[in-house]
């Protein structure tokens, strides 16, 4: 039916299925942009080493004390001397005050009115003032002669495994997949809507779910450098490594990505302006931000908050890669299976729903 | 096989392109009508343009027809096909450029051609592709490289790797310096030469006179005049136009009824600052309108002669230049 140049010579490069192109089309866009490549890898590794280092290498803080005499400021730099830790001061009993109340000093010392002792001001309520009397109390008691009635010694937990940059790294990582999600896929659409790209696709014959399934595929492949550069720098600068198996982790990130696809795809099916998909965005994740234990346990939240946290996508993502790298659990435990239930609910529902409210033009 | 013989032979024979009674309103207050009732019909092989005004309806009946838009009522068919019924044969046999697409700046010729190609079951090769808009040498440069010119010759470059029986063309060169201009003419032209159907959208007189086979003068959403150029051109009552002024003082004592008795004048217009004759035969006509001012003392003061456009036809239909409307 249609006449083909007959004459000419067919083309060299043989056309492959168009997700293929379509897919390509994507990657090769997202490499030629060195910025984006840029960001999209290095922020998370910047994160990952900021706090990593400001939680991970965590000297003891100082115990700052206030005495008011300057008599019993000499008598008790000479007895705390062995103590690196208190950093005694002499002041007035006005400026002490002020100081104790503004929490600039944790604990103040002054003369007992009657005999040779002393007075511990603080607020019981305050944990460093509470610490910082007993510090104080047992180094002076200690120095004057003390022993102690039970034999006692330390070991501070500090293993490989227990550490905060431990258990940062998965939150960092499913932060990473969230974003990417959202704004590799949100982006991507609403440029080509407002730059007619969609449109001009949609006057040919190509198949809609083909140009969805082009943006899941691209995605997945930016997701998996991804993962190996934040997991590989945590390990050589931090020595964090997974207690279960990679590839179960892999299969969850690959998961997470999807569905993140897919909510980034919801999120830009409609909106024709980039102030619009970025407020929106912003909407969508800020809830996950707050609330999905990407810094901090989730236990913390109240019990009344429980079933929404829970609910949200990233938090059983974040959770399933905690599961698998600190504790070593497989896929298959039942907590597991729940999570990821969540996570393939929320990728299909928004995938169907943004396949019907797609807008091309 | 010969049951597809004769299913093509049914296609075939029916007109590429028939639209009947399009409307098209987009709601609002008020209502625009874009498109009231236009009635059209492209012939198989002819390259036919939409010539009107910006804001006449062009783009809202071309993407009707293209399928990227809803009529409010009325039928298209095109092919022979209908697009609720028939859209993916119609999408694999229409090529289409849209009035602007901006293609992703970061892919090269090369790719996106590639991409585009391998939408379509048939088609041609990106080579032959490339060949044709004469973008062979650019195959490897990105987008973002390229000129104007180039990227709306990629465009139709786009809308050929499938090798369409239909092309559909919005304002094709619109914003392109006039060497660009003459390029794409001469692409379209040689793609019309194979055979191709061809609708296009045009403000611009002069590429609708160059181009197409027959023209449809659209305002405010109807076709109100339908030929070729030459019998467009003729129904306004001559092939010249003959222009003349004479001192400022002077102008409102010609007198039109003398003019309009002159040898082969057809029509006459009052310009204002100067009087336009349509004629038959310019060179009867003008030493009559020599020998007419001479009698009546009137000095010349400047004399043109052209031949009449489809811009002629435009301003005798609606009393308003294409000109203006593009400006306003």
């Amino acid at each position: 039916m249609t006449q083909p140049s007959s004459s000419q010579p067919s083309s060299s490069s043989s056309p492959q299925h168009p997700i293929y192109h379509l897919t390509m089309a994507r990657i090769m866009e997202f490499l030629r942009q060195p910025d984006a490549v840029f960001w999209s890898y290095f922020f998370p590794v910047l994160m990952v080493l900021a706090l990593g280092l400001a939680f991970n290498k965590r000297q003891e803080p100082p115990v700052l004390v206030d005495i008011v005499d300057s008599q019993l400021h000499e008598k008790l730099k000479e007895s705390l001397k062995q103590n690196p830790r208190l950093q005694l001061k002499n002041t007035s009993i006005e400026q002490a005050n002020i100081r104790l109340r503004t929490g600039r000093t944790d604990l103040l010392i002054e003369k007992a009115t009657e005999g040779a002792g002393h007075v511990y001001v603080f607020d019981p309520l305050r944990p460093e003032s509470v610490s910082a009397r007993s510090l104080v109390d047992d180094s002076l008691q200690r120095s004057a002669g003390r022993k102690d009635a039970v034999e006692v010694s330390d070991r501070f937990s500090s293993d490989v495994g227990g550490r905060y940059v431990d258990f940062l790294v998965p939150g960092i990582l499913g932060m990473n997949i969230m974003g990417g999600g959202l704004w590799g896929v949100g982006f991507a659409v609403v440029q080509m809507r407002i730059r007619k790209v969609l449109k001009r696709l949609v006057a040919t014959p190509m198949k809609k779910s083909h140009f969805l399934w082009s943006l899941l595929a691209s995605r997945l492949v930016f997701q998996i450098p991804g993962v190996v550069i934040i997991l590989g720098f945590a390990w050589l600068t931090f020595g964090v490594a997974s207690q279960g198996s990679l590839m179960a982790a892999l299969a969850v990130v690959l998961l997470g990505a999807l569905t993140f696809s897919g909510i980034g795809m919801l999120v830009a099916c409609r909106a024709n302006s980039i102030e619009m998909v970025s407020g929106l965005m912003n909407l969508v994740m800020l809830p996950m931000w707050l609330f999905s234990g990407i810094f901090f346990s989730t236990d913390r939240f109240p019990d009344a908050m429980q079933p929404i946290v829970q609910i949200l996508p990233l938090t059983p993502l974040i959770g399933a890669l905690r599961a698998i790298t600190l504790e070593g659990a497989g896929l298959l435990e039942p907590a597991q299976l729940m999570r990821l239930a969540i996570l393939a609910t929320w990728s299909l529902v928004s995938f169907a729903v943004a396949l019907k409210w797609f807008r091309w033009t | 096989m010969s049951y597809h013989q004769d299913e093509t032979d049914r296609y075939q024979q029916k007109p590429a392109i028939v639209c009947r009674e399009l409307r098209k309103s987009y709601p609002g207050k008020p209502v625009v009508e874009a498109v009231r009732g236009l009635n059209l019909q492209v012939n198989r092989g002819e390259c036919f343009g939409l010539l009107g005004p910006n804001g006449a309806g062009k783009t809202t009946t071309i993407e009707i027809i293209e399928g990227l838009l809803q009529p409010t009522s009325g039928d298209v068919e095109v092919l022979g096909r209908s697009w609720t019924r028939d859209g993916e044969a119609i999408r694999q046999r229409i090529g289409v450029t849209l009035q602007e697409t901006q293609l992703s700046d970061k892919l090269t010729v090369h790719e996106t051609l590639d991409l585009f190609r391998s939408f379509y079951r048939t088609g041609i090769s990106v080579d032959v592709a490339m060949k044709s808009v004469s973008l062979d040498e650019k195959k490897d440069a990105r987008i973002s490289q390229l000129s104007g010119g180039q990227k709306q010759r990629l465009a139709v470059a786009t809308a050929l790797v499938g090798d369409p029986e239909l092309l559909f063309l919005d304002e094709p060169t619109t914003g392109l310096d006039p060497t660009s201009r003459r390029q794409l003419w001469e692409i379209l032209r040689a793609i019309r030469e194979r055979g191709k159907t061809i609708l296009l959208t045009t403000h611009y007189m002069d590429e609708a006179e160059r181009l197409c086979d027959r023209v449809a003068i659209v305002d405010h959403g109807q076709v109100i005049a339908l030929g070729t150029p030459r019998e467009l051109i003729a129904s306004v009552g001559g092939d010249h136009i003959v222009e003349f002024s004479v001192a400022a003082e002077q102008h409102s004592l010609v007198n039109a009824s003398r003019l309009n008795s002159l040898v082969d004048v057809t029509s006459v217009r009052d310009e204002v600052d100067r009087w336009s004759l349509n004629s038959k035969m310019a060179h009867h006509t003008i030493p009559a309108l020599l020998t007419y001012l001479e009698a009546e003392v009137l000095a010349l003061a400047g004399l043109t002669t052209r031949q009449a456009s489809l811009e002629d036809v435009f301003v005798k239909l609606t009393g308003r230049n294409l000109k203006e409307e593009e400006t306003a």
